[in-house]
């Protein structure tokens, strides 16, 4: 599902799209991943979700580096054993992490307080140990807690997380509107494709800077318009076929030994960098 | 495709001073019918003619502003379907196919798809799993049960659509546009299924504007226009009538149908052949 290229460099618009597309292609193929047999697509997707919340959240909570370091290097073993290959987070996870958080980061070494270890070449201004500390903080939480998050997207079938989500008391309407957002978001993007298509095929030449932002600000209340059309009638085949807010699975969810060890194992970890990492 | 269900007592539906309206756009006009048992139903309509919406109105999915629907006898509102019982009672006798297949697909893989309307309905997981493997065999679609029915053809999302209905083996099925958007081999397809529904039993109301299959897939005609009944009868009756298929829109002055009796009124070019007489009496 690729936009075709126009003559011209690609606008903003038809970039943000086609960003939109890959990203659909990646959903698609998370499901290839969940359904290989690996470490975590083995274990029963409720441990899964408790435990590596509770990474999640140590990592958020910890204030030593080598403590986010070591739950990081366990996410790295999980997902090897899990057949997620490191190229893939790599794409998927950590160099988009690290530019987006990058960016916030980047000011912290030089406006927060602090000891300075040097000045940037050039410009001169002044790089703080504290500011480094807290950029690197923030970057190696982010990209921790977003590997874990990965790591269970992954390894786990959607229809999966939202049964886990139901077993763990989450309101049937959040998980309704979460899987409704899931089946949404192609149909929008289908929509999308089709009228840039078509506004594509029926233009000549360059337009004006205001005149396209006038086109692209139209297109998207018409997107938006009918995506929730569209939205409204995914419901209506939902109810259609008796659906009342609970998933139901072919395979009701069971637990073993290795769920319980592997459980504990996330468990011991969280409270360990927590208590080493205070 | 039988079920140890009790038959329905007739009519399955009754429509009574129905009047629905999308904010100005009235779509129903106080419309009255019945949809007796057992029968084939072809509601022919322009688009924009209210045929979508009927059947909306009929599957509980859209609540008339103004008159009543009975199922069975029993009132459909938003109230009997807030019914846990009563609502899982009708999912099981009603089925609806979108006319958009896109919309009625949303599991990730296609045996999830078929499979999600029975577990809906509490069917036990082996059942299930017999019933949707069955299915898939019988909408000649097994190979595409791993599939994600975003990836499929328009002509396998409909057949995909067609069988997480049919899995259930609903009393009553509504069809919106069954051959809309397929190219010719899939609307064959469509339209061979369609006419074997004859002899099964089953009350299916189609809304459809292709004219040429409607002595095949139906015993009975309603004509809508704007809303409101424009004309009822058998397949026969209702073609027999150009001014009024033109009267609806749904037959443009140049076509004919060759070999009925029905003359040329107008002068127009032809891309094939008359035979001397042909359209004499």
């Amino acid at each position: 599902m690729q936009l075709a290229r126009a003559a011209n460099p690609m606008n903003f618009l038809e970039k943000t799209l086609a960003g939109f597309f890959r990203l659909v292609e990646h959903a698609l193929d998370a499901e290839d991943i969940a359904k290989t047999r690996g470490f975590l697509q083995c274990l029963d997707p409720r441990i899964k979700f408790v435990g590596i919340a509770g990474l999640v959240v140590a990592t958020a909570m910890v204030h030593k580096l080598w403590t986010i370091g070591m739950i990081f290097a366990v996410a790295l073993a999980l997902g090897a054993a899990s057949r997620v290959s490191p190229l893939l987070l790599g794409k998927r996870v950590w160099v988009p992490v690290l530019l987006f958080t990058g960016v916030i980061a980047l000011p912290a070494p030089f406006v927060t307080p602090g000891r300075v270890v040097c000045h940037l070449p050039g410009l001169g201004w002044p790089l703080t140990a504290q500011g480094l500390m807290s950029a690197s903080y923030l970057v190696a939480r982010v990209e921790t807690a977003a590997t874990l998050t990965v790591l269970l997207i992954l390894s786990t079938p959607w229809i999966h997380v939202l049964k886990a989500l139901r077993v763990l008391h989450v309101p049937a309407l959040v998980v309704v509107i979460i899987g409704m957002a899931y089946r949404y978001i192609f149909l929008l993007l289908d929509n999308a494709r089709d009228m840039l298509e078509s506004r594509r095929s029926r233009m000549v030449g360059e337009m004006a800077g205001a005149d396209y932002r006038r086109l692209a600000a139209a297109s998207v209340g018409v997107l938006l318009s009918r995506t929730v059309h569209l939205g409204g009638e995914v419901y209506s085949a939902m109810l259609a076929r008796g659906f009342e807010g609970e998933v139901y699975l072919l395979d009701d969810f069971r637990t073993r030994a290795l769920d319980w060890i592997m459980l504990g194992f996330f468990a011991a970890l969280a409270a360990a960098a927590i208590y080493y990492g205070k | 495709m039988g079920n140890n269900q009790n038959p329905l007592p007739l009519p399955v539906f009754e429509v009574r001073e129905v009047t629905y309206r999308y904010r100005r756009v009235t779509a129903l006009d106080d419309l009255s019918l019945s949809i007796p048992r057992g029968k084939r139903i072809a509601l022919l309509g322009a688009n924009g003619s209210g045929k979508s919406t009927l059947l909306r109105v009929l599957d509980g999915l859209a609540h008339p502003e103004k008159g009543t629907v009975t199922f069975c006898g029993e009132p459909l509102s938003e109230e009997t379907l807030q019914n846990s019982e009563f609502s899982r009672r009708f999912r099981r006798r009603v089925g609806l196919v979108f006319q958009n297949p896109d919309v009625q697909l949303f599991c990730p893989t296609v045996f999830d798809e078929v499979a999600f309307g029975p577990l809906q309905l509490h069917w036990p997981r082996e059942r299930v799993k017999d019933a949707v493997e069955k299915m898939l065999e019988v909408m000649k679609i097994p190979h595409l049960k791993d599939r994600s029915p975003h990836h499929l053809s328009i002509g396998e999302k409909k057949r995909v659509a067609l069988a997480s209905i049919l899995v259930v083996d609903p009393e009553v099925l509504l069809l919106d546009e069954p051959t809309a958007a397929l190219d010719p081999r899939s609307a064959s397809q469509m339209i061979d299924f369609l006419v074997g529904l004859r002899g099964e039993g089953k009350t299916v109301v189609t809304a459809i504007h292709d004219l040429d299959i409607v002595q095949d897939i139906a015993d009975q005609c309603i004509v809508f226009q704007t809303g409101k009944v424009a004309a009822q009868g058998s397949p026969d009756e209702i073609l027999a009538q150009p001014s009024l298929l033109q009267q609806t829109s749904l037959l443009h002055a140049h076509r004919h149908i060759h070999g009925a009796g029905i003359t040329h009124s107008h002068p127009h070019l032809h891309s094939h052949k008359h035979n001397p007489g042909e359209f004499e009496k």
